[in-house]
């Protein structure tokens, strides 16, 4: 009885996101895995197709295939910012007067709204009057070199996305830096007498105890990228020449411009499938490098 | 004798010296370079506060003039006047306050439940509600737009303010690691006392976790004011607007008057700065909170 009490008294606590779950998660779920397979224009109901929509999109080559490749290509960033971010929260590591300062200017930039930094963006990357053309410019003069075009031009508008972003890497710097602040100090003695230098010390105590968070970040980083969609929308439309048609922005078009629901949600489990795949693959070739402490012993 | 101890003394010495001028150089180099990361982390935030106060025939210039010369404070009233700011800044809070209060008050609970009872079917229920949290957006978004659809509710405010009543999975994630570093014993003794669960959910883990709960609050606001394509999606009404659909909205009739542009998007962030300067503490314990344990 009293069993059964303590029982009940649990799932009523997490009652509230249960239901929660149910009406937003689950059902919504199903219900994009049969629209994928319907005919769907919203003001008409679901018509079954079968296959059709997974087969069309699949054929596309003139925007859903595009819009999977720049998406791929945009997943350059994650190591680049695994790096910049994780070289910005060692430096942060040190304990000097004034760091608190510098933290917070790294940090600022993450909390700035998407759309905000989107309209500053445009900005800075404006090829004739931008901030970046004229540091550039008076950089690559000796050599006679001209500053690309950035947005305008269907070569760099990607890389101009990742350094937009990679300007906002505050965000993972905070939680390295909350990470490399865990690391127990006696492994860095050990270590030091040992004989190992600061080198040393980053690659074999600091690297290994935090790679849990740096897989976490990897993963979050993989889905982050997928959903890519406020920054096109607002600076380019997808353009030029679909050269940042990205996933996100392709599904968004499809079902609120073309109001194709059902094509949007095979995206949406393609999209879906394809986290999946990649999630496994961060977790799979975790076991090689991600350390976690007491797991084994 | 003498002059072996002198000499040996002397590299002693020596070594010392170096070791204070190694650490002291080391220090140097990491001072250079966070300064210098600094201004290309701030050089655009310069550049947009510095055009929002130029006149239109300083924008454009060969290069750039950082301090603007004249100064024309009309921007920001024009840029208001043309975009109903405070209209949008309403609409904003008021959408801001609701899922505040909605993300607390509905994650809560299931926090306490996964964190302080022990029950059948808890753990399973948890390991798939922090499987949510890494499910796309995308693939719950079209059906639940169809669902709000078909219930008459685009067009309003309830889609956007209901379901945080539901709870968040990330703030529940984060309260529960927080609930569980509140001893048991607390607890216990309340459950030898008669107290229901309830009872102790509300008068002692509640109160002990305020700076959990107001991370939560902060990370729900900050979601909200500058969520996107939600707003987006079901705001069809132009007076109903959020600030950041709203601004987009303004920065496609002025694309090119960017005085006017980096002022709307100099008000539009700087209530997230100031929230921030006095909240600093919370992110950061947040952070932790959640980012560690992965």
């Amino acid at each position: 009885m009293r069993e059964r009490q303590r029982n009940l008294q649990g799932w009523l606590f997490v009652s509230p996101w249960l239901v929660g779950f149910f009406l937003f998660t689950l059902y919504p779920i199903l219900a994009s895995l049969y629209y994928s397979f319907c005919d769907y224009r919203v003001l008409t109901p679901p018509r079954w197709v079968g296959l059709a929509n997974y087969v069309a999109l699949l054929t596309d080559r003139d925007y859903f295939l595009p819009s999977l490749w720049n998406t791929l290509f945009m997943l350059i960033e994650l190591p680049l910012a695994l790096i910049i971010g994780l070289t910005m929260a060692l430096l942060l590591n040190h304990k000097i007067p004034g760091i608190g300062i510098f933290r917070t200017v790294y940090y600022l930039p993450s909390i700035m709204p998407v759309v905000a930094v989107a309209v500053l963006w445009l900005w800075v990357l404006n090829p004739q009057y931008g901030l970046l053309n004229a540091v550039l410019s008076t950089l690559l003069a000796p050599f006679g070199l001209q500053p690309p075009g950035w947005l305008a031009d269907p070569k760099w508008s990607k890389p101009a996305f990742i350094m937009m972003d990679l300007w906002a890497v505050g965000g993972s710097v905070v939680i390295y830096l909350a990470s490399l602040q865990n690391v127990p100090a006696h492994l860095y003695e050990a270590a030091e007498i040992d004989g190992a230098g600061a080198w040393h010390k980053t690659l074999h105590v600091t690297l290994p105890m935090i790679s849990p968070v740096i897989f976490y970040n990897l993963i979050m980083g993989v889905i982050w990228t997928f959903q890519y969609f406020t920054q096109t929308f607002i600076m380019t439309q997808g353009g030029p020449q679909n050269s940042t048609l990205f996933y996100a922005l392709y599904l968004f078009y499809n079902a609120f411009r073309d109001f194709r629901m059902g094509r949007a949600c095979a995206m949406a489990w393609i999209l879906f499938i394809l986290t999946l795949i990649a999630t496994l693959i961060v977790f799979r070739t975790s076991a090689r490098w991600v350390y976690y402490e007491g797991e084994r012993g | 004798m003498a002059a072996r101890t002198a000499a040996g003394g002397n590299r002693l010495a020596d070594w010392r010296q170096s070791k204070v001028w190694r650490r002291r150089i080391a220090v140097t180099v990491v001072y250079i370079v966070l300064i210098a990361l600094s201004i290309s982390f701030l050089a655009p935030f310069a550049l947009m506060v510095s055009t929002s106060l130029k006149t239109e025939d300083r924008i454009f210039t060969e290069t750039i003039e950082w301090i603007p010369n004249p100064v024309r404070w009309q921007n920001y009233a024009e840029a208001l006047q043309s975009f109903p700011f405070l209209l949008y800044l309403r609409n904003t809070l008021f959408v801001c306050a609701l899922v505040v209060v909605g993300t607390v008050l509905s994650s809560a609970l299931p926090a306490y439940g996964f964190a302080r009872l022990r029950w059948k079917g808890r753990d399973v229920l948890f390991l798939i509600m922090l499987a949510t949290i890494m499910l796309p957006a995308q693939v719950t978004m079209l059906p639940v737009f169809v669902m709000f659809r078909t219930i008459g509710w685009t067009g309003t405010y309830l889609p956007l303010v209901v379901p945080p009543f539901f709870g968040s999975a990330f703030a529940i994630f984060l309260l529960r690691q927080f609930f569980l570093t509140i001893p048991q014993e607390l607890s216990d003794a309340a459950r030898i006392d008669g107290c229901s669960e309830w009872r102790i959910f509300w008068q002692i883990i509640v109160p002990l976790s305020v700076p959990a709960l107001a991370t939560v609050a902060l990370f729900a606001f900050i979601g909200a004011w500058t969520d996107f394509i939600n707003p987006l999606v079901y705001l069809t009404d132009e007076n109903t607007y959020t600030l950041a659909v709203g601004l987009q909205t303004f920065v496609g009739r002025h694309s090119s008057e960017w005085n006017l542009l980096m002022a709307a998007a100099t008000v539009v962030t700087l209530p997230l700065m100031v929230v921030f300067f006095f909240t600093q503490r919370l992110f950061i314990e947040g952070i932790t909170l959640t980012g560690i344990k992965g």
